[in-house]
C-alpha cells in the first residue's frame, strides 16, 4: 500500500482515493506504490471528487451473507469518476447507466463503503 | 501435437458422502478405461484446485491416493479456466517430450461438502477483497454488472439470454448424467427467482459434486485418439474494477491466437464448447470470438443454430447451465462430451458433423481465457 490516505474509505475516510503516475499520467484505484501501465514509483494520490457517470448497474437479491442479507435487495454499480478510474459502490435503487452521480461514504453492513446518489447539482 | 485419447466423466449433482479425492477417482478409473491404459501407464499428472479440500499440493495428494508415481506434477489455479489451462498444459508438456501420457482430473463435491453460503462466500473472492468483496458483491452480481453494459451496448435483453439457457437445457435432456433435465421455457427463465438483475437463478449454472478426466498422449494410441491442434490463452484483469472493457475481456483475441497457430479459420470450426456459467458468459463468449455477431446469440439459438443438427452444435451435453458446475472439472465436462462427439459415439446427441472443434473457457469475471482447437483423427 502506498502512503495512507486519511480520506481513503478503505483506510476508514470518507471518500475515493485515486492514484496517478507522476510519469506517464495514468490514474488508477486499487492503491499500490508504482504505475501499473509505464512502472514509474511515488505516484500522486489525490482524493476524488467523488462526480462522475454510472457505467453498469445490477441489483444484487442473493446477498452472500446474513449482514448484507437484511439489505436486499441493493443496488450495486460501477462508476466511471470524472479523474478516469472506475469504482464499483452501492447506490440508490433507482439509478441507471449513463446517470451523473456522486459519492458519498456511508456505514453498509457495518462497515464504511462508497454510496452513490444521483447528481442534480 | 498431442492426443486426446481418454475421457471420464462422472454425472454431475448430487454425491453424497463422497469426496473430491473420491471424485477424482471415479473420473480417472473412467478415462483410463477409455483410453484402454493402465495407471502404471501414466507418467504424469496435472489436476486443479478443490474447495473443499484446500491443499498446497493437491496434485501428489492425489498422486499418492491413487497409487500413481508420476516424474511430473503440478497442481493449477486458473478459476473456471483450469480445466482447459490443464489441458494445454498437458498439451505442452507432451510436445516438449517431458511426458509420455499424462493424467489431468479434476473433481470435487462442491454441493454438498459445503453449505451454499460457503460456496458462495468462496467464490467472491476471485472479486477485490478490499475494493470489491466487503460490498456485498457476488459472482453472480460482477456477472450482472457485465450483463447490464452488455445490453446497453448491443440491445440484448433478458429473453435472449433466456433462450440460451433454454438451450443448455433441451441437450441436457439428452444426457443421462445432467444434474438439470426437466425442459424449460423462456418464460420460465424469466420468472424464475432474481439474483443480481439482470441474472435470475436460471440464467445462472449450479453448483453440482462431479469428477472428469482426460489422458493426454504423445502418440494416437487407443481407440478414440482426437487431436489436440493448438491452445492459447489470454490474461487481461482480474477484477471487474479493472477491467478496461466491459464487452471485449479477450477471448476474442486468445480464440484467433489458437486458432491461427492450429493453421485453422473460424469458418472451419464445426463444433464448439464455450464456457457458460451464465448465460451473459456465453452469450459475451460467443458473440467476442465470433460464433455470433453481438447481440445475436440469443436468436440464433432460438433458431436452432446450436443444436445437435444446427450449423454450430454447442455444448451438446447441456453445459454448466444444465449438465452442472462442479468447479475445476465442470468445463471439462465441455471437452469430454465434444470427445464423444469427435469420435462418433455420441448417441442420440450426435452431431452430423464434429471435425474441427473450438473450445474456449474463462476464469474469474472472464478475467482468464484458454482456447484449444482439436481436430479428429
Amino acid at each position: 500500500m502506498s502512503e495512507s490516505a486519511s480520506f481513503d474509505w478503505t483506510q476508514g475516510g470518507d471518500g475515493i482515493a485515486v492514484q496517478r503516475c507522476r510519469a506517464c499520467r495514468h490514474a488508477w484505484y486499487f492503491a499500490r506504490e508504482f504505475c501499473p501501465a509505464c512502472g514509474a514509483g511515488a505516484p500522486e494520490t489525490s482524493e476524488a471528487s467523488g462526480r462522475g457517470v454510472v457505467h453498469a448497474a445490477t441489483l444484487v437479491h442473493r446477498a452472500p451473507s446474513d449482514d448484507f442479507k437484511a439489505l436486499a435487495p441493493y443496488r450495486i454499480v460501477l462508476v466511471d469518476l470524472e479523474e478516469g478510474v472506475r469504482v464499483m459502490g452501492h447506490a440508490d435503487p433507482g439509478l441507471a447507466i449513463g446517470d451523473r452521480v456522486r459519492c458519498t461514504v456511508r456505514r453498509i453492513a457495518g462497515r464504511p463503503l462508497p454510496h452513490f446518489t444521483k447528481d442534480s447539482s | 501435437m498431442s492426443w486426446l485419447v481418454g475421457t471420464g466423466l462422472t454425472r454431475y449433482g448430487r454425491h453424497e458422502g463422497r469426496g473430491t479425492l473420491d471424485l477424482m477417482t471415479e473420473a480417472t478409473d473412467l478415462a483410463l478405461a477409455d483410453a484402454g491404459l493402465a495407471r502404471g501407464d501414466i507418467d504424469a499428472l496435472v489436476c486443479g484446485y478443490s474447495t473443499t479440500l484446500p491443499h498446497l499440493m493437491l496434485a501428489t495428494v492425489f498422486a499418492e491416493h491413487y497409487g500413481l508415481h508420476p516424474r511430473y506434477a503440478h497442481a493449477v489455479q486458473l478459476g473456471g479456466a483450469t480445466g482447459f489451462a490443464l489441458v494445454m498444459l498437458a498439451h505442452a508438456l507432451v510436445e516438449s517430450g517431458q511426458a509420455k501420457r499424462v493424467l489431468v482430473v479434476g473433481g470435487e463435491n462442491r454441493m454438498t461438502g459445503q453449505s451454499r453460503d460457503s460456496a458462495m462466500q468462496v467464490l467472491a473472492q476471485v472479486g477485490h477483497p478490499v475494493y470489491e468483496v466487503p460490498l456485498g458483491a457476488t459472482i453472480p452480481a460482477y456477472y450482472g454488472l457485465v450483463a447490464s453494459r452488455y445490453m446497453h451496448e448491443f440491445g440484448s435483453t433478458e429473453a435472449d439470454f433466456a433462450a440460451l439457457a433454454v438451450t443448455m437445457r433441451r441437450h441436457a435432456m439428452q444426457h443421462e448424467g445432467a444434474q438439470f433435465r426437466t425442459p424449460i421455457t423462456v418464460d420460465d427463465v424469466l420468472a424464475s427467482r432474481p439474483i443480481a438483475s439482470p441474472l435470475k437463478i436460471l440464467d445462472c449454472c449450479p453448483v453440482s459434486d462431479g469428477g472428469c478426466a482426460f489422458v493426454v498422449a504423445a502418440a494416437a494410441e487407443g481407440p478414440h485418439p482426437v487431436r489436440i491442434a493448438a491452445a492459447a490463452q489470454r490474461h487481461n484483469a482480474q477484477h471487474v474494477s479493472a477491467a478496461a472493457s466491459l464487452t471485449d475481456f479477450g477471448a476474442g483475441e486468445c480464440a484467433a491466437h489458437a486458432l491461427a497457430a492450429a493453421r485453422r479459420t473460424l469458418a472451419e470450426v464445426e463444433a464448439a464448447a464455450i464456457y457458460d456459467s451464465f448465460t451473459i458468459t456465453l452469450t459475451m463468449l460467443l458473440e467476442e470470438i465470433g460464433l455470433a455477431p453481438r447481440g445475436r446469440a440469443g436468436a440464433l439459438a432460438q433458431e436452432g443454430r446450436f443444436d445437435a443438427d444446427g450449423a454450430m452444435p454447442l455444448n451438446l451435453h447441456g453445459g454448466l447451465l444444465s449438465y452442472g458446475h462442479c468447479g475445476v472439472a465442470g468445463a471439462m465436462a465441455h471437452l469430454a462430451e465434444m470427445h464423444l462427439q469427435m469420435t462418433g459415439r455420441a448417441g442420440v446427441r450426435q452431431a452430423r458433423r464434429a471435425g474441427v472443434a473450438l473450445l474456449h473457457g474463462d476464469g474469474g469475471v472472464l478475467s482468464s481465457h484458454v482456447s484449444l482447437v482439436l481436430e479428429a483423427a
